[in-house]
């Protein structure tokens, strides 16, 4: 019990002096998962649009892979495109392995499945005849796109949460593609696992904190967003 | 006006198919710029598919649409001409936003300017009723309150054509009936070309100058309301339009909840309170009048009219025998009571029918 009230105590005294190192690692934590969370929205987001709006043979079977693709073990994400990247893989003239883009590679790959799953299930729950309605007040093709997505607009934030919430909190792709090397890779799970296996708790209590509330914070919005009445 | 004037739409040799199975078959379709189309069928006989089409909201397999003349080709073509006619659903279809930029949406994407914008939505809203609920948010609306504002969408856009899929289907009677007498008004004063689907022969009559009846796809019948109902081509028809009298005329008197109305020189006693003045349509259904051959003993039946028979046609059970009382009217009777009458074509005959069986139903032209 003393190891764990003495790592509250430490963790809350670095966070309250903003210790450096710790804040370096969340704002990079924090840099990488949205950048691969706003690359998956861009990916996930037009490819649910696009599927929830077009019919063609084996609809189905890429809407089943893509709900598959949700719960990706993020260890398998990071083997492969550690795979991809490495020197004598398909991707190793990128030389990007073990540097922050990996990571974000990676996110992507786990976000992206997640995001499409979520926007294909917020265009289609919209009443089938908005699409009509918009084109019959006068829009043009891409005026309706943006106007549908602007209707499904709490589902689609929903969806870059959980895309997001996914990513942030994942250690396996992260400490497999980065390698969590210190100043340039390190992220809050990855220095975690880390600080705890050297025995620092407080530390890794201190980056824990850090996490929960990130976490915390996208359920409250989401949870926000989904007891919200809808319109008629 | 010219007597062979164009048509502002039309449509030609129109097939629709859906998974290999034909949905729509329209050879020929003609809408007159000023009228108010009713499109009157049971649930599936194509009026939805018909209107979207019409709209061009979905692609006919074959055929082609004609907007002034013009036939609807290319995509661009298509574009410009959803930008000069609108839609209105079954559903509201509201976005998620105030009623007034739900109201402004449609201007917005035709490129109208801000300060015309604010002024149209206004008028409107006020068409409508709902100026007290512009900021409101449209989730927030009654269903009556919803469907208000989506017609009060489709009317500030001053569309040319407007089409109307049952935008009152989903509505308790007191809604519906207020809404009704709202659109109706709302198409008087602004000459709205109209297409209006219905499953509901009363709303065809308040709200249109001309029917067509819908089939299994096809157009059985189409005229005036008055040709449709009184002349159904067909059973299907005559069965789907249900009331088989009506009678145009105009209110003379009005006063008690009785109402006297001049029909053809004559004067008919209804159930109502029009104002005197006002033109009305007076519904009746062939079991509801009574023919003798002598004036019998004092009934409560305030109308009574002589006439000469002129057709007996059998149904079913019982014949219908059609009469001239300088309008034109028809009863059911049985055979023996043809018997006991002695009823043939060119004789006369004494119809009555009390004020309460007349169905009083008022017009777009009143």
């Amino acid at each position: 019990m003393g190891l764990i009230w003495e790592g509250i105590k430490k963790a809350m005294e670095l966070l309250w002096t903003l210790d450096p190192e710790v804040l370096g690692i969340t704002l990079f934590s924090l840099k990488v998962s949205i950048l691969a969370t706003g690359l998956s929205l861009a990916i996930g987001g037009a490819a649910g649009m696009a599927l929830a709006l077009t019919r063609f043979p084996g609809k189905r079977l890429l809407i089943s892979l893509i709900n598959t693709g949700m719960g990706l073990p993020p260890v398998v994400v990071g083997l492969f495109v550690t795979i991809l990247l490495w020197r004598n893989g398909p991707l190793g003239f990128l030389e990007i392995l073990y540097t922050p883009s990996a990571i974000i590679l990676a996110q992507t790959v786990i976000a992206t499945p997640i995001i499409a799953g979520i926007s294909l299930a917020a265009i289609q729950q919209l009443p089938a005849d908005l699409r009509l309605q918009i084109l019959s007040l006068g829009a043009s093709r891409r005026q309706m796109l943006l106007c549908l997505a602007k209707e499904a607009r709490l589902p689609l934030m929903a969806a870059v949460m959980a895309g997001f919430g996914g990513v942030i909190s994942e250690v396996g792709a992260s400490i497999m593609v980065g390698g969590n090397i210190k100043g340039s890779t390190r992220v809050l799970t990855t220095a975690t696992v880390m600080e705890a296996g050297k025995g620092n708790f407080d530390t890794a209590i201190a980056l824990s904190l850090i996490l929960l509330v990130l976490t915390f914070t996208v359920n409250a919005v989401l949870t926000h967003i989904q007891q919200r009445d809808r319109p008629r | 006006m010219t007597p062979a004037q164009a048509p502002i739409l039309a449509a030609r040799g129109l097939n629709v198919h859906r998974g290999g199975v034909q949905v729509l078959e329209i050879p020929e379709f003609e809408l007159q710029a000023g009228t108010v189309l009713a499109l009157i069928g049971p649930n599936g006989s194509g009026k939805t598919t018909l209107l979207k089409t019409l709209a061009s909201l979905q692609e006919p397999t074959e055929g082609a649409i004609l907007f002034r003349g013009q036939p609807l080709a290319s995509r661009p073509g298509r574009e410009a001409y959803r930008k000069r006619v609108t839609m209105v659903f079954q559903e509201p279809l509201l976005f998620d936003t105030t009623v007034a930029r739900n109201l402004e949406a449609g201007l917005k994407l035709r490129g109208v300017p801000g300060p015309e914008r604010a002024r149209r939505v206004l008028a409107a809203a006020r068409t409508f009723g709902i100026e007290p609920l512009l900021e409101r948010q449209a989730r927030k609306l009654s269903g009556g309150e919803a469907q208000r504002a989506s017609l009060a969408r489709a009317f500030v856009l001053e569309p040319e054509i407007l089409f109307l899929d049952e935008p009152f289907s989903a509505l308790d009677p007191p809604t519906r009936e207020a809404l009704l007498d709202d659109l109706g008004s709302a198409l008087r004063q602004t000459r709205t070309t109209a297409v209006i689907a219905t499953h509901d022969q009363e709303d065809a009559l308040r709200l249109a100058d001309r029917i067509a009846v819908l089939h299994r796809g096809r157009i059985v019948q189409s005229g005036t309301c008055f040709d449709v109902v009184n002349h159904p081509v067909d059973e299907f028809v005559a069965e789907f339009v249900g009331m088989e009298i009506v009678l145009p005329g105009q209110v003379t008197a009005s006063g008690m909840g009785l109402c006297r109305v001049a029909v053809a020189g004559l004067e008919v006693e209804a159930v109502g309170s029009p104002a005197p003045g006002e033109a009305v349509l007076l519904g009746l259904r062939p079991e509801h009048i009574t023919l003798s051959t002598h004036p019998g003993p004092a009934t409560s039946a305030r109308n009574s009219f002589t006439g000469a028979v002129t057709r007996i046609v059998p149904r079913g059970p019982f014949f219908k025998v059609e009469l001239d009382c300088g309008f034109w009217l028809a009863a059911f009777i049985t055979p023996r009571s043809l018997e006991e009458l002695a009823l043939a074509p060119g004789q006369p005959v004494l119809a009555a029918f009390k004020a309460t069986a007349v169905h009083l139903i008022r017009t777009r032209h009143s």
